[in-house]
C-alpha cells in the first residue's frame, strides 16, 4: 500500500498550467511564425498605407489560398516522413483536364470530377512506387514532376485554353469570385483544412500518418497496414493538388500547360516553416496554413514597399532557414 | 502443465548453425531468465517463439498444441508478445497513442467513428498504475527516461494480456536507477499472471527476477536450473565454457 503511495503522482491529468503555457511558446513554431506574420503586418502598415486595406489583404487572401490548399495536401505526405514535388505538376494535369473538357462543352460536374480522378490518379501512381516498391519519395515525384508535366503539354497540344464553354460563367465566378464578400477559395480551404485537422487528430487514419512518421517499423509490427496508409497520403496529395486546379483555373480564366509550375518549392517551404519535420512524425494543419500566409505576405510586402522583386526568394528562403533554426533550438530545449 | 515447449528445435542458415537442438518448457507465470554470449543463439531462439523465424526442424507447441507462425502477428494471436530492445515506440506520439497502437478505443461522433482520447488516456493511465510507473499518459514518449519508455512498452503487452512477454535486453541501454524500476515492473508482470522470458546479459538483473536460468552456448542449452541452485560464478562459467554442462 505504501509503496503504492509513493508513486501517487501518475494520473492522465493534464501537466500543470505552466509547463503547458512553456511547451505551447517553445514547442510550437505556428506560434512564432504567427507572431512573425502579426510583426510584419504591422511595421508594413506604418510604411505603406496601401498594405492594411481591404482590397490588398484580400487580394493577400485569395493568393495564399492556392498555397495552402497544396500545403495541405503534402501536410499528410510530410508527416509519413515522405516528400512529394510533384504537387505542381499534378495541378498542372489535373487544370488541364479540367479546361479541355470544358472547353469540349462538358458541364462543369463531370469536369470537375474528371479533373479531381486525374489528381487522385497522379498520386496513387506516386504513392503505390513509394509505398509498394519502396522506391525513394524524392526521387519518385521528381520523375513524375517531369511526366505529369509533360502529360499536360501532349493533352493540350502545347496551345492554352482560353474559353471554358458553357460552365465558363460559373467556373470563373467559383475561382475568381466571391462570396460575402470574402473570395470563394477561401471557403474551400476553411473547409479543407477544418476537415483535414479533425481526421489528423481524431480519426484512424490519422494517428497511423503520425505513427508510420514516427517509427515505420513499430507501426507495421503492430499490425496496421503502413503501405497502404502510405499510399493515402499520396492520393491525399493529387486530390488537394486537383482541388486547388479547379479553384486556380476559374481565378486565372484561363489553363496554359505551365499551371503550377514551381509551386512545389513554394508548397514545401510554407509547410516547413509552418513547423513540419522533413524527417517525418510532425506537422499541422494550422502550420501549413501559417507558413502559406508568411510566403504570400512576404512577397506583398516586397512589392508594396518597392524592394526589388528579385530579392523575394532571398526572403523565403531566410524563412526556411529560421524554421529549420527555430526547430534546432526546440530540440536543444526538449533536451533539459 | 507448459505454456509454451520446444522440442529439438534447430535453426540453419545455410551452412552456419544457429540453433541445434534445442528443448525447452515454460509454465504459466513463470520468470525465466536466457543468458549467452553473443552469437550463442539467444536472439535466433527468441526470433522463433515470436513468429520471426521458422525453425529448420523440432516442434514448436503453445498451450500444448503445435503451432507454425508466419510471422509476429499470429504469435501475438496466441498471447505471445514481444519488447523489442529499441521497445519500437513512436517517440512523436504520447504514451496513451502508443499503448493503444492498433487497437485503439472508438467512439461515435454523429456518423463517424473517432477516436476516444479520454478513455484512452484513462486506460493507459490506470494501466501505469498498475505498473507502478511514473509515466504519465498524455506525455511524448521523447519526453520520457528510459524506464518510462519501458513502461510504456511493457503497458502494451499488459492490454493484450500477453500469456508470455518476451523481452529482449530490456535493462542494456538504460541507468542504474531506471535499472531498478524496470526490474519492478518484470515483477509486477508476474504478479499480474504473464510469463517472462528476460533475455540479459546483466547477471544481477537475473538474479533478482527470474526464478530459473536458461545458458545458451553455440546453439546449445548447456544449463536450465532454479535460481536458488544456482550462482552468478557457475552461470558466468557456463556462459564463457569454461563450465561444461551443469
Amino acid at each position: 500500500m505504501s509503496e503504492r503511495q509513493a508513486f501517487a503522482v501518475l494520473t492522465d491529468e493534464r501537466p500543470p498550467l505552466l509547463a503547458r503555457f512553456k511547451r505551447a511558446v517553445f514547442g510550437a513554431q505556428e506560434l512564432w511564425i504567427t507572431l512573425a506574420v502579426l510583426a510584419i503586418g504591422l511595421v508594413v502598415s506604418q510604411i505603406s498605407p496601401h498594405f492594411a486595406t481591404l482590397s490588398n489583404l484580400g487580394n493577400v487572401l485569395q493568393n495564399l489560398c492556392f498555397i495552402a490548399l497544396l500545403a495541405l495536401g503534402i501536410t499528410p505526405v510530410i508527416i509519413t516522413g515522405g516528400i512529394d514535388i510533384s504537387v505542381g505538376s499534378m495541378m498542372g494535369l489535373s487544370g488541364v483536364v479540367y479546361g479541355v473538357l470544358l472547353e469540349a462543352g462538358s458541364p462543369f460536374l463531370p469536369a470537375a470530377l474528371a479533373a479531381l480522378a486525374t489528381g487522385i490518379a497522379c498520386g496513387c501512381i506516386n504513392g503505390v512506387l513509394i509505398a509498394y516498391l519502396r522506391l525513394s519519395p524524392f526521387v519518385v515525384t521528381l520523375g513524375t514532376l517531369s511526366a505529369f508535366r509533360s502529360l499536360a503539354i501532349v493533352v493540350t497540344s502545347n496551345q492554352a485554353v482560353y474559353s471554358f464553354g458553357p460552365a465558363e460563367a460559373f467556373v470563373n465566378a467559383l475561382g475568381g469570385g466571391q462570396t460575402f464578400g470574402v473570395a470563394n477559395v477561401f471557403y474551400a480551404l476553411l473547409v479543407c483544412g477544418v476537415v483535414l485537422h479533425l481526421a489528423l487528430k481524431n480519426t484512424r487514419w490519422g494517428r497511423y500518418v503520425y505513427a508510420v512518421g514516427g517509427n515505420a517499423r513499430a507501426t507495421r509490427l503492430t499490425g496496421i497496414p503502413t503501405r497502404r496508409v502510405k499510399l493515402s497520403a499520396y492520393a491525399f496529395a493529387g486530390f488537394m493538388s486537383a482541388v486547388g486546379a479547379l479553384f486556380l483555373v476559374g481565378w486565372l480564366g484561363s489553363v496554359t500547360n505551365a499551371l503550377g509550375t514551381g509551386d512545389e518549392l513554394r508548397v514545401i517551404a510554407a509547410t516547413v516553416i509552418g513547423g513540419a519535420s522533413l524527417a517525418g512524425g510532425y506537422g499541422t494543419v494550422y502550420g501549413a496554413v501559417i507558413g502559406s500566409v508568411l510566403i504570400e505576405e512576404i512577397r506583398n510586402v516586397l512589392l508594396l514597399v518597392g524592394v526589388d522583386p528579385f530579392w523575394q526568394g532571398m526572403f523565403v528562403g531566410l524563412f526556411i532557414l529560421i524554421a529549420v533554426l527555430l526547430q534546432r533550438l526546440q530540440a536543444g530545449f526538449d533536451e533539459d | 502443465m507448459s505454456l509454451i515447449r520446444l522440442e529439438n528445435i534447430t535453426k540453419h542458415f545455410g551452412a552456419v548453425h544457429a540453433l541445434d537442438g534445442v528443448s525447452l518448457e515454460i509454465a504459466p507465470g513463470e520468470v525465466v531468465g536466457l543468458m549467452g554470449d553473443n552469437g550463442a543463439g539467444k536472439s535466433t531462439l527468441v526470433k522463433i517463439m515470436s513468429g520471426n523465424y521458422r525453425p529448420t526442424s523440432g516442434t514448436y507447441s503453445v498451450d500444448n498444441r503445435a503451432v507454425t507462425f508466419a510471422n509476429p502477428a499470429e504469435a501475438r494471436a496466441q498471447g505471445i508478445e514481444v519488447v523489442y530492445q529499441d521497445l519500437a515506440l513512436c517517440n512523436n506520439l504520447p504514451a496513451s497513442a502508443n499503448v493503444f497502437l492498433g487497437r485503439e478505443i472508438m467512439k461515435q461522433w454523429g456518423p463517424f467513428r473517432v477516436l476516444d482520447h479520454e478513455q484512452m488516456h484513462k486506460r493507459a493511465a490506470l494501466l501505469f498504475q498498475e505498473l507502478q510507473s511514473d509515466t504519465r499518459s498524455r506525455d511524448l514518449v521523447e519526453r520520457m527516461s528510459g524506464g518510462q519508455r519501458q513502461a510504456v512498452a511493457i503497458a502494451r503487452t499488459r492490454l493484450a494480456d500477453a500469456k508470455l512477454v518476451l523481452m529482449d535486453e530490456p535493462t542494456a541501454a538504460i541507468s542504474v536507477r531506471q535499472v531498478e524500476q524496470v526490474l519492478a515492473l518484470i515483477r509486477r508482470m508476474r504478479t499480474a499472471g504473464h510469463a517472462v522470458i528476460l533475455i540479459s546479459h546483466r547477471m544481477p538483473d537475473v538474479f533478482q527476477v527470474c526464478e530459473r536460468v536458461i545458458v545458451m552456448r553455440r546453439g546449445r542449452k548447456v544449463a536450465d536450473k532454479p535460481i536458488a541452485q544456482t550462482s552468478p560464478e557457475e552461470i558466468t562459467g557456463l556462459i564463457t565454457g569454461a563450465l561444461h554442462g551443469a
